[in-house]
């Protein structure tokens, strides 16, 4: 940190606030210990403004993001190719940790999206993701590299390596992220996520411990297109010998529809204004005709009308489909909070006052059992 | 067997209502609920001990009054409960949580198997479970959605993964975190209900599990939350009105635009 002696009032507001007892106070000004992490908050603390977060070369060099990329006999989630291309915007400094058995392309895929440096760890025992193989060669990569951030996806593999990885190096995780940018006067990373089922938003920073790490939505940034090939440096990265597994896998089953709501492009949703039972046939249908999946709200869960699988909202899945057409869905948080990031939302319902008009695009007064075979019809057209 | 269930107390989740000026949460004192995916952990839990004999401790971080919800699940079915509660706990983000836990879960004697709800539904982070697998240095698997087997050192289980499910064996001790289907989750019994008066809680303040000062509360806490805000309506909304046969005419143009 840069001192303005003649700035510095001597008050010590400075050394109380260094969450790495990295300052002392001598002849009444701060001196800095090797503890100093350079994350600002002395700055922060500053009443005079004495203080200032040096934008050295070696500042400069802690810029580096890493992601965590997950693959899957060679497919990489979109949301890890989105990953790197935002960590390209931000800081212009991205490496991405690529493992298991895979194509060679796909490592100039990641560098193409915009990824400096690919670390590849060919582990064959990594054929699928797994927790405790990936959590050691990411500690290891940690090590070796020092990134400022590590992103990972907030697919249900990354949400459950990421808080490992987070306790195994001591630092701060923020899950499930909806926007990333970086604070301009310190250079940390500003992560924002929904509180309380999409009601609020929350951002959060970690400043005094490395690296900054994030699970972020998939569906929230745009999978960059591939444009021309970018140059880049890939590196083979060897399994930690100690590492081991955390369980056996003994059988894989792929679910009835491969990719699920989550990944589906239209989705039409139900709830309890459906009116009766017999009425879900007219969403089905109408879903076949826009080939979109059905999902539901939480109701008709507990009433046995659809599946769990089926359930959007926070205790169930989230979706990011292009058209959402919700029926008979009056918006209780709970719901919304899993329907974000639908682009196009049409809503069907019967009270102009519910809740989900505040979300809606193109919206609809009346009763589904009116308005759904009308709207078949002239679909059909 | 051991069972230890980390339970967390959460508002009921229709309750949670916003100051419109001040954005932030209004807590009115009203009774808080054990979080829907832990009560199906506690379920899980009293379901094994009752096919392979042992016991179920359920253990809380919270305020004084998460004592109510662990008796409700000493009446559902757990044999004692665990409340670590003290000042210094105040203001944790999950890896300061995930340390108070395994502290408290080691001054228990530790447990063969331990048990999380997927996530808390005031919180969303999904953290708790594998952090505190780490602290104490055990194997975790998420979203476990069935337990096919109990084996002597080993449980067989089945888990959802983006794209299906995959049935894997994982040795003892471990840390597991369930979703809500792992077991339907019962009403207390009367027998449950009078045991739930009688049953130890325990009461561990930091000073009980030893903890280290600078790793619980907010001072563990190296997450901070700079702001809240209310989301922007980001949408200008375009009604359809007239006959259903109009209103669906028009969606329909629009739609074609949109596909």
């Amino acid at each position: 940190m840069i001192l303005d002696r003649a700035a510095c009032l001597s008050c010590g507001l400075c050394a109380d606030s260094c969450p790495q007892q990295a300052i002392a106070m001598e002849n009444g000004h701060p001196v800095f210990n090797e503890n100093c992490i350079q994350c600002g908050l002395c700055a922060d603390s500053c009443p005079a403004e004495a203080l200032k977060r040096p934008e050295t070369a070696a500042a400069k060099a802690d810029n580096t993001v890493l992601v965590v990329v997950e693959q899957s006999n060679g497919r990489v989630e979109e949301v890890s190719l989105a990953l790197i291309a935002k960590a390209q915007a931000m800081t212009g400094q991205c490496a991405a940790l690529l493992c298991g058995p895979c194509p060679e392309s796909a490592a100039q895929t990641l560098i193409n999206c915009g990824a400096d440096t690919v670390f590849f760890a060919p582990d064959e025992r990594l054929v699928y993701p797994e927790e405790g193989l990936y959590t050691a060669l990411v500690c290891a990569l940690v090590e070796k590299l020092a990134p400022a951030a590590l992103l990972i996806g907030a697919t249900p593999f990354g949400r459950s390596i990421a808080p490992r990885i987070a306790a195994r190096l001591h630092t701060g995780l923020t899950a499930d992220c909806t926007a990333l940018s970086i604070e301009e006067e310190t250079g940390l990373l500003l992560q924002t996520r929904p509180a309380f089922g999409g009601n609020l938003m929350a951002t959060i920073r970690c400043a005094a411990a490395r690296p900054q790490m994030a699970t972020v939505r998939p569906g929230v940034f745009p999978v960059p297109a591939l444009a021309g090939p970018r140059t880049g440096r890939v590196e083979t990265l060897e399994t930690p010998a100690e590492a081991q597994p955390f369980y056996q896998v003994l059988t894989r089953a792929q679910g009835a529809q491969e990719d699920g709501l989550a990944k589906a492009e239209i989705i039409v949703t139900v709830g309890r204004g459906i009116g009766i039972r017999k009425n879900m046939a007219l969403a089905y249908r109408l879903a076949e005709l826009l080939g979109a999946q059905v999902g539901v709200t939480r109701p008709l869960v507990d009433a046995g009308w659809a599946t769990t699988q089926q359930q959007i909202g926070q205790t169930g899945c989230s979706v990011s489909p292009k058209l959402l057409i919700a029926v008979g869905v009056s918006g209780a948080i709970q719901h919304l909070s899993g329907m974000t990031g639908a682009k196009t939302v049409v809503a069907i319902n019967s009270d102009p006052d519910a809740p989900i008009f505040s979300v809606t695009d193109f919206g609809i007064v009346g009763v589904c059992e009116d308005v759904l075979p009308q709207l078949i019809e002239a679909l059909s057209k | 067997m051991k069972f230890a269930v980390c339970v967390k107390q959460v508002p009921g989740t229709t309750e949670v209502q916003l100051d419109p000026v001040t954005h932030t949460i209004i807590r009115d004192g009203r009774k808080g609920v054990t979080n829907p995916f832990d009560a199906a952990a506690v379920e899980l839990a009293v379901t094994l001990k009752e096919q392979v004999g042992g016991s179920v401790t359920a253990i809380s971080m919270g305020i004084p009054a998460a004592e109510s919800m662990l008796r409700d699940c000493i009446a559902r079915g757990a044999d004692e409960g665990v409340l670590l509660t003290d000042r210094q706990f105040a203001g944790a983000d999950t890896l300061a949580t995930s340390y108070t836990l395994s502290k408290g879960i080691e001054k228990m004697g530790g447990a063969d198997c331990i048990l999380c709800g997927r996530m808390a539904v005031d919180g969303d982070t999904a953290q708790i479970g594998p952090e505190l697998a780490e602290r104490l240095g055990l194997p975790h698997v998420t979203d476990v959605i069935a337990v096919l087997s109990v084996e002597e050192n080993a449980l067989v289980l089945r888990k959802t993964t983006a794209d299906g499910t995959i049935d894997l064996r994982v040795a003892l001790p471990c840390v597991i975190t369930v979703l809500r289907e792992v077991a339907q989750v019962r009403l207390p019994s009367i027998e449950g209900i009078r045991r739930s008066f009688a049953a130890p809680v325990h009461v561990w303040s930091a000073a009980d599990i030893g903890t280290d000062p600078a790793r619980t509360g907010l001072n563990g806490s190296p997450t901070q939350v700079m702001r809240t805000f209310v989301p922007e309506k980001t949408k200008i909304t375009k009604m359809f009105s007239g006959t259903p046969e109009e209103q669906a005419t028009a969606l329909c143009t629009a739609l074609k635009e949109v596909l």
